[in-house]
């Protein structure tokens, strides 16, 4: 009885639809033309924004050459007006490396005990706070190093090292720099944590990916539980590992406000240990509120023209990794 | 071979090592949020939300000050910049997972993760020429686009896995059904697929709300409220990233307490979006 009744109301209800045309074909095409055209938006976007900031930037790169600006050595808003991107290149390029370097191997350790170590519930703790660690706000951090970090590295730090090196190695004094607190050195220590929750999060997804067929066989041949780590779950991760830490160098070059709040923004090579650098990002937020003259806008325009391609190439590098392993994409916060 | 004590010895060691590491990693978020509560805490006051910032001596004399400007601004911006987000988002999203034949569709993969990948900052100045440029002056509406294009990606992202993960029989019981493709999407893989699209949604408007990049050169930044309430939308405004940058780099020690204060309350807001995010999704693989 109920089934009839349903079977009249839906017919009824065909009965009372629109003409099959205007619903059908015309709502598909109205649809699918909406759909396509915010889908397009992103193309637009992302070829727009390479075309935009190539063409404010021409100005710059038509005066110094491309080369050219990409090597010189001097940065000079208020005299010379010399514009020439080198020490920033350097300065991002040293700082996000070093960043990588003193990250990889703790965003490692974190995966594979999360994974492998942990009981359910503190491996989902231990998550949920490294996914904490992305989403803090990159001022938050900034703040936090000014008035507390960088202080505290400099007394427990850097000013031993500087004294020790003062009376032992004097010919090291200049690599060292002025410990002032702000420089180098504290904005790779702030890089370095903030990139670790990329790394572990396509760590992890590559451990997990690990067959559980590999572990058993390592079980079975008597391992224990990180020889089978060592032997059957890493050396299968490799490549998820891989790509995580090229995606961290991706966000490492492009961390902007924490870096420039820390690194204490000197504009001449050479950058010292301990000492004020500078970063391409990092100039960009000092110098573009400030800029009047043409050539300087249009310079830090040309700095952030080659920020995107060097993104870009990382971006490729890490998408070329995680296509041929099927990883999902990193996406984590 | 090794003995099979050493080799245990050796295990116990990796095991605490490992264990060692996780805590190196996790201490500093701890401690960041320590300090920030202990300082910002006893630097919130009625005042804080109530009054506008004003020229630096107004908080050198020990006037009332506060960021009730700033406040009001950020939720303009922000909720201006979800508004263009996620429909384009989640079109986006659609196509990539709905029209999987489209000829676009690869182009599309690939310049939305470029456009995820790139650093905020590029996004801010893409901004600022689109429409700082041409406008002749920093406003709210600028921000809120490079805010926008922060979210974008990731709401894309997410979207298209989210739909993803709906099953194809429930699109081909829809179409056997009689409806056509339209409302197979918008009334039986989107609701579907809801949890999951509202949790990348949470995910980009909290990426994008602790943002200060971008918004240096778009919004730029303003001590008072502005007279008319059009102001948040087409003149210069402030936002709480970016004031807490400006006050955390001035001289003054006053406005250094006030940074601290902000930043326990964007914090509290980026956390709040994130343990949302997080609950939605937990949810949806319950069931």
């Amino acid at each position: 009885m109920a089934t009839a009744i349903n079977q009249t109301s839906t017919s009824e209800e065909i009965l009372r639809r629109p003409p099959a045309i205007l619903y059908r074909w015309l709502g598909d095409k109205i649809f699918s033309t909406v759909i396509v055209l915010l889908g397009s938006c992103i193309i637009l976007l992302a070829v727009g924004m390479a075309w935009l900031l190539y063409t404010e930037g021409s100005m710059a790169l038509e005066e110094f050459g491309f080369f050219g600006f990409l090597k010189g050595r001097t940065w000079d808003p208020a005299v010379l007006l010399e514009f020439g991107t080198w020490p920033f290149l350097f300065g991002t390029l040293v700082t996000s490396a070093a960043a990588l370097m003193l990250s990889l191997f703790p965003a490692v350790a974190v995966a594979v005990f999360s994974a492998e170590y942990a009981p359910r519930w503190l491996a989902g703790i231990i998550d949920n706070l490294v996914q904490l660690i992305a989403a803090v706000p990159s001022v938050v951090i900034g703040i936090w190093g000014i008035f507390v970090l960088a202080p505290w590295l400099r007394d427990t730090i850097y000013m031993p090292v500087y004294f020790w090196t003062e009376t032992n190695a004097p010919g090291m004094m200049p690599i060292l720099g002025n410990p002032m607190g702000y420089g180098m050195t504290t904005a790779t220590i702030v890089l370095a944590l903030m990139i670790v929750p990329y790394t572990t999060a396509l760590t992890k997804d590559a451990i997990k990916s690990v067959p559980a067929a590999q572990r058993e066989a390592a079980r079975a041949l008597g391992a224990t539980r990180w020889e089978v780590i060592r032997m059957a779950v890493l050396p299968y991760a490799r490549s998820g590992i891989m790509a995580g830490a090229i995606l961290s160098l991706g966000r490492a070059i492009g961390e902007t406000m924490a870096v420039a709040m820390l690194i204490g923004n000197k504009n001449t090579l050479p950058f010292s240990i301990f000492g004020a650098g500078s970063t391409m990002p990092s100039v960009i937020v000092n110098e573009f509120r400030e800029a009047v003259e043409n050539l300087h806008v249009s310079s830090l325009l040309a700095i952030g023209f080659i920020l995107f391609i060097l993104a870009l190439i990382i971006n490729l590098i890490a998408a070329f990794i995680t296509c041929k392993l099927s990883i999902s994409g990193g996406q984590t916060v | 071979m090794k003995s099979l004590r050493r080799r245990n010895i050796r295990d116990r060691v990796m095991e605490v090592v490992l264990m060692a590491s996780t805590i190196l990693v996790l201490l500093p978020l701890l401690i960041i949020i320590y300090h920030v509560i202990s300082n910002g805490i006893s630097a919130i006051n009625w005042e804080f939300f109530t009054e506008e910032l004003g020229s630096p001596s107004r908080a050198m004399q020990g006037r009332p000050t506060g960021l009730v400007h700033t406040m009001i601004g950020t939720l303009v911006v922000d909720f201006m910049a979800l508004a263009i987000a996620v429909p384009v988002g989640i079109g986006a999203g659609v196509m990539l997972s709905e029209y999987p034949d489209h000829r676009l569709n690869p182009t599309l993969r690939i310049m939305n993760d470029t456009l995820n990948g790139m650093p905020a900052i590029l996004k801010g100045l893409f901004a600022f020429v689109l429409i700082v440029k041409p406008m002749g002056t920093f406003s709210g509406i600028a921000g809120a686009a490079a805010l926008a294009f922060v979210m974008i990606p990731i709401i894309a992202r997410t979207t298209e896995s989210a739909l993803m993960s709906i099953p194809w029989t429930i699109r081909e019981a829809a179409l056997a059904i009689g409806l056509p493709r339209w409302r197979v999407v918008l009334s039986t893989v989107m609701p579907a697929a809801k949890t999951g699209l509202v949790t990348g949604i949470l995910i980009g408007f909290a990426r994008a709300a602790g943002e200060a990049a971008p918004l240096l050169f778009t919004s730029f930044g303003n001590n008072y409220l502005p007279n008319h309430w059009t102001g948040f939308i087409f003149n210069p405004v402030d936002t709480l990233p970016q004031r807490l940058y400006s006050l955390a780099i001035s001289p003054y020690a006053q406005w250094h307490s006030m940074g601290w204060a902000s930043a326990i309350v964007l914090l509290g807001f980026v956390i709040l979006c994130f343990t949302a995010a997080r609950l939605a999704s937990r949810q949806k693989y319950q069931l």
